[in-house]
């Protein structure tokens, strides 16, 4: 009886599986296809392109238009990860570790920044941007992507420093230790799963952003992908453009399965075993 | 190497709880000084103090002569061994003992030399490549200790090293931390709620009691000169027998007979506020078999008859409880006593005597038996303030005592 219902349940789990699987990745693999037809056969309504090629892959890198919008990309999500993830960190650190005036205040407005709804902010910020002179630059992008990040970052990085025992802190400061050496030495070692998932979080949300990406900008000089997706037209402007879409769209998710790739062998549980007992 | 003050030191937080209050004590260079109580007297608290980890609300500390209040606790040249262990886990054994002479800036060869040292010394040689997680308990909190000694501070502090190990290693490891502290002659406070750790380790016990120091001296003094019931009480296991008794013609009156009394103690009572009612203490080994006393010793005790519920021998003697009637003694020292052993509920069981007969006496369990108890090692307590009248001059007389 005991077995029957386990294969059954397993059966159960696996079609389940399977469907959001499917559900999942239908979408990236028929963009993924479209992006090796030829304009002739794009709207064959085939899953497997019936004529292989790459002239949209070649089209895209030709055009300076998207080269120049993966430079910034890069660019700008890289950099407003790392201030985000730094400040985040120290924000997070004092939140988890010590009682100071206005604590609970400073978590209830980073949490009220998250809760925000951004298209409301977008005229005011232009508005302001331009003042300040730096619309469609790439400050003019860092600056509001480490705020909206800014409440994600202390929140998985409070939770994590939480965990990391406070002896281990005090030993450190026996031993002879500043409170910023401690830090440095102890405790960041042991949050740095908490510092990679909050970095790999963070650069999804910069790099996918689309909204202040297509009303902060104007030019080339600061377009990021997904807003230079918008303004893609092919090789000349009669052309369909979606065999090119499609192969910047398969272009654009590289960096963030490498980048997630490339942390994800950092976030390794149990860093603190063995500190103390448990 | 440093003598360590403390000043009428007190510490109070914020929302107004006292969890210190005024505590004198002076510890030698090189002494071993063991804090002790139960949880929430202080103890804990106390050490952070001296390490720096907590703020001192009044009072002065001096650590070697020098006034230490505002200092960090890097400048205060002191190493603590925490209960947790506390081992960086990114660190290997080596790494985590040469973590303190990193941060003191001093040269590779001396730090390797150094923890070659300590290492060799605590037997961790073949480990010093190892991460934490990969020892056992006892190899972890040797870690820590030779952490502590790695950098020859001025005094260990140690908040409960042994209190993880398991009750087999943590005798092993008492021997190793006393022969350790004796070896280096470091001053070293040490807390725990083990009285059994207290009595074996330190040169001098502090007993702490809701913040207050209760009791200092050497553990046999503490044993064997309670100043109040508290300590009577905390220090001793199987720990002291506690009977009401009351106040009667010039004698008192208790569930094992009319006990006389001695002109100091009687003269005590006669003043106008004397207690009518007393609690006398009596310690598990100051019974004995009465048949087994020589009428020397049996002119200076008393006898009693009672039935024996349970012997468990020991092989060097037998614990025997016996079952007296009369009222239960009770203060408020008691009933915290009975909380912290986790028998606040239980140990109601109306008159319950323990004691400790010599192995060759014959009792068994059922039997009702003829026992002497020595009134020369009687202690007698006011219910209300804790006080051991018996006490002249911090010395216990008995009963009997001119």
């Amino acid at each position: 009886m005991a077995v029957e219902t386990t294969t059954r349940a397993k059966l159960r789990w696996g079609l389940l599986d399977v469907l959001v699987v499917v559900f999942a990745l239908v979408p990236v693999l028929w963009i993924a296809s479209l992006s090796f037809k030829t304009p002739a056969t794009l709207t064959d309504g085939k899953f497997i392109p019936r004529e292989w090629t790459l002239d949209n892959y070649k089209t895209i890198f030709d055009t300076d238009q998207f080269v120049r919008a993966l430079i910034n990309s890069i660019g700008i999500a890289l950099i407003a990860t790392l201030i985000a993830v730094v400040l985040g960190a120290m924000a997070a650190y004092a939140i988890s570790r010590l009682d100071f005036p206005g604590k609970r205040l400073l978590v209830g407005v980073s949490l009220l920044i998250a809760m925000f709804p951004q298209v409301s902010l977008v005229s005011p910020l232009f508005e302001i941007e331009r003042q300040l002179k730096i619309f469609d630059t790439w400050p003019g992008l860092i600056l509001p992507y480490i705020t909206f990040a800014l409440p994600l970052a202390i929140y998985t990085l409070s939770a994590f420093f939480k965990q990391i025992p406070w002896d281990l802190e005090k030993a450190a400061k026996m031993d002879g230790a500043t409170q910023a050496q401690a830090f440095r030495r102890v405790i960041a070692p042991l949050a740095a799963p908490g510092l990679f998932t909050t970095a790999i979080l963070v650069f999804i949300f910069c790099w996918n952003d689309f909204l202040f990406a297509i009303s902060l900008t104007s030019t080339e000089r600061s377009r990021t992908v997904p807003a230079a997706l918008s303004f893609f037209t092919g090789a000349s402007q009669f052309e369909d453009p979606a065999g090119a879409i499609c192969a910047a769209a398969v272009v654009i998710t590289v960096p963030i399965i490498l980048f997630v790739l490339f942390f994800q062998r950092r976030i390794v549980s149990g860093l603190t075993s063995g500190a103390v007992k448990g | 190497m440093a003598d360590i003050v403390l000043d009428k030191v007190s510490k109070s937080f914020p929302d107004g709880t006292v969890a210190v209050q005024d505590v004198d004590l002076e510890i030698a260079d090189g002494e071993f000084v063991i804090l002790v109580g139960p949880s929430g007297c202080g103890k804990s608290t106390t050490l952070n103090m001296i390490a720096g980890l907590e703020d001192i609300s009044s009072g002065e500390l001096r650590i070697g002569g020098q006034r230490v209040n505002d200092k960090a606790p890097r400048d205060r040249d002191i190493a603590m061994v925490f209960q947790s262990y506390a081992l960086y886990p990114n660190m290997t054994v080596r790494e985590n003992m040469a973590f303190p002479l990193r941060l003191a800036k001093l040269d590779k060869e001396t730090i390797n030399a150094k923890v070659d040292e300590a290492a060799k010394v605590l037997e961790l040689t073949p480990l010093l490549d190892r991460k934490p997680a990969n020892l056992s308990g006892g190899q972890r909190q040797r870690v820590a200790m030779g952490r502590a000694i790695v950098r020859q501070p001025k005094a260990f502090l140690m908040d409960e090293p042994l209190s993880n190990l398991d009750a087999k290693l943590r005798v092993q490891m008492r021997t190793v931390v006393s022969r350790l502290q004796k070896q280096l002659g470091t001053t070293t406070v040490y807390v725990t709620h083990d009285q059994t750790e207290a009595m074996t380790l330190g040169d001098r016990v502090v007993i702490m009691r809701g913040g207050a120091v209760q009791q200092v001296g050497p553990p046999q003094e503490l044993y064997d000169h309670p100043r109040n019931l508290f300590v009577a009480g905390f220090i001793g296991s199987p720990s002291m027998n506690f009977l009401h008794a009351a106040v009667q013609d010039g004698g008192l009156h208790t569930a094992l007979g009319d006990v006389p009394l001695g002109d100091r103690v009687r003269r005590e009572l006669e003043a106008a506020d004397a207690p009518r009612e007393l609690i006398l203490g009596i310690r598990p080994e100051h019974f004995e078999d009465a048949e087994l006393v020589d009428d020397d010793t049996r002119r200076r005790g008393l006898e009693f008859e009672a039935p024996a519920d349970i012997v468990e021998s020991m092989g060097s003697d037998k614990y025997v409880y016996f079952t007296v009637e009369g009222e239960k003694a009770s203060a408020a020292e008691l009933e915290e006593l009975a909380a912290d052993a986790g028998a606040a509920d239980f140990a109601g069981a109306g008159g319950n005597l323990v004691t400790r007969l010599s192995a060759e006496s014959p009792v068994t369990e059922g039997q009702t038996r003829r026992v002497w108890f020595n009134l020369e090692k009687i202690h007698l307590f006011d219910p209300s303030t804790g006080r051991n009248l018996t006490l002249h001059e911090g010395r216990a007389a008995g009963a009997l005592a001119d």
